[in-house]
């Protein structure tokens, strides 16, 4: 089984976690495109919660293509 | 109408793709008659609908006169010979920029060849007459478009027209055109078919080729034609398949025609309507859709597609994050010239964790493991294309069981857990009263195209799928 999730970060930690990787990745982000931004995030953290929760053998891995 | 419904007089322009390729090999109509016919009405429409942002008359009347001196003479007309089409604008078209919706993509140099699927779609006589609206870079499920303005619904043009490839939608819906081409990365192509009440082929994901498309993820990119009838949904598909060395992810699969197949019925054919995601989130009408639609094929198995609403979930975080990276030096460079939703998007998805991504396509392995093995049992699953008819332009939210919620990635409830592992989906229209059109999935195992549309050629047959051009 996954390991417990950690609670999602509240709005001041993810901004500035958002703040950093924009940096990170050279991105200027205007400040008042931070708030849809950060909504973004947090519904991306949301959908990638329920796939981190979801238990996985360690050999299960990515098939992109369909094999006939 | 469409080819199944006979005009007694000669096509030149609402007529279906097999009906007017007929006219042409035949001698009734000349190609250039029915292209002029098509250049005039989408000149009459356009400015209602929006669903062109390229017209290209010389390049079609020139296309349509080689048609047509091939046949004089005395050469073998193509299956699509003479067939007015349109591609979404995120496929190259020589001397164009690939705009794929946006303002940035405009200050591309022009393509130096068209995109590999228009270039089979012109090798079988069909003629193209432009470029089509978009949502920017299809990262969209709703048609609308800040630089270009909004495809319009051709039966209410007050409401969307579903995207991300709206234009394509509305050209055919409309009538301007009979068959076009669109993308489908999460639903792009089923949700135009079902808002504008169109037939619509999603194939196997690596069935046809993208060389020559502007990307957007590429783990779900497709592409695939919208039109008002099985029979010229055949026609274009077979025509675009084959393998093409370019797209480093298409499946080195021979030419499967559909047509020989399409008339085959749904005998013996085991399919089951899906269950509890696909039951839930959505407007009572849209599931009577699929009730009429299993009804009609004498459907009554129930199946469950295991933890699809997580597989949605998957398909988000992998959607923001690939789309993120395709766009990251444009968002360097210039992000106040994305639409804001767009960008906004881009943004964070560029600060998605690579584990999270990988865990989603891992994921996504199990999930397609599961769901081939509900096939060995079943070889057709209905579910809704959509969760509402077409909602009015600048909606921004929607009613889903009693909970508001924000109507953009939401619109996608029903068809992101189908493109997730690449099924092939025939979507079909579906009137259940005299308001707006709502779409069916018809879901087949991989690389059983023809296995959806002769289930969809049936419910055509029996009227309960079926296009109609708004008067």
């Amino acid at each position: 089984m996954p390991a417990d999730l950690p609670p999602l970060p509240d709005d001041a930690a993810m901004l500035a976690y958002l703040d950093a990787a924009a940096v990170l990745q050279g991105i200027p982000v205007d400040p008042a495109w931070r708030g849809d931004v950060l909504a973004n995030m947090r519904a991306v953290a949301g959908a990638a919660r329920a796939v981190l929760s979801f238990p996985l053998e360690d050999e299960a891995e990515p098939a992109p293509v369909f094999a006939a | 109408m469409n080819d199944l419904e006979p005009t007694g007089m000669v096509p030149t322009d609402m007529a279906g793709a097999a009906e007017i390729a007929r006219a042409v090999a035949s001698g009734a109509v000349s190609a250039r008659a029915v292209t002029e016919a098509a250049l005039a009405r989408v000149t009459a429409l356009n400015t209602r609908l929006n669903a062109f942002t390229d017209l290209l008359p010389a390049r079609a009347l020139a296309a349509a006169e080689a048609v047509d001196a091939a046949r004089a003479a005395g050469r073998a007309s193509g299956p699509l010979a003479g067939v007015p089409f349109a591609v979404k604008n995120l496929f190259d078209i020589a001397g164009l920029p690939t705009r794929a919706g946006s303002l940035i993509n405009r200050g591309r140099a022009p393509a130096a060849r068209d995109a590999a699927l228009v270039r089979r779609m012109e090798a079988a006589g069909a003629i193209l007459l432009g470029g089509l609206n978009m949502g920017e870079y299809a990262y969209d499920f709703t048609g609308e478009n800040v630089h270009d303005g909004a495809s319009r619904n051709p039966h209410d043009p007050s409401r969307m027209t579903g995207g991300s490839s709206g234009g394509s939608g509305g050209a055919v819906a409309s009538g301007m055109v009979p068959l076009a081409l669109g993308s489908d990365t999460n639903g792009s192509i089923r949700v135009p078919a079902a808002f504008c009440g169109l037939f619509g082929l999603k194939p196997t994901y690596g069935r046809l080729s993208r060389a020559g498309s502007f990307p957007f993820v590429s783990s779900f990119d497709h592409l695939g034609p919208l039109a008002r009838g099985t029979r010229d949904l055949a026609l274009a598909y077979d025509a675009m398949q084959g393998p093409d060395p370019e797209d480093p992810a298409q499946a080195p699969r021979a030419p499967e025609p559909v047509l020989p197949e399409l008339e085959k019925g749904a005998d013996g054919l085991r399919i089951a309507v899906a269950g509890g995601h696909f039951l839930r989130n959505g407007d009572p009408e849209c599931f009577a859709a699929v009730d009429r639609v299993a009804r009609a094929l004498g459907a009554t198995a129930q199946i469950e597609l295991p933890e699809a609403a997580r597989a949605r979930a998957a398909a988000f975080v992998i959607t923001a994050s690939e789309g993120a990276a395709l766009h990251l030096d444009r968002l360097r460079a210039r992000p106040g010239d994305f639409d804001p939703a767009t960008r906004d998007r881009l943004i964070a998805g560029a600060a998605i964790p690579a584990a999270w991504v990988n865990r989603a396509q891992r994921f996504r392995r199990w999930y397609r493991d599961r769901v081939l093995a509900l096939f060995e049992g079943t070889d057709i699953i209905l579910a809704p294309s959509t969760p509402c008819r077409a909602p009015a332009l600048g909606q921004a939210s929607i009613l889903m069981d009693g909970a508001t919620l924000p109507l953009r990635p939401n619109i996608g409830v029903f068809t992101q857990p189908v493109s997730f592992i690449g099924l092939p989906v025939c979507a079909v229209p579906v009137w259940v009263d005299d308001g707006l059109p709502l779409g069916v999935q018809v879901i087949a195992p991989p690389w059983r195209e023809d296995l959806a549309l002769r289930v969809a050629r049936v419910l055509e047959r029996l009227g309960v799928a079926r296009s109609r051009i708004p008067s």
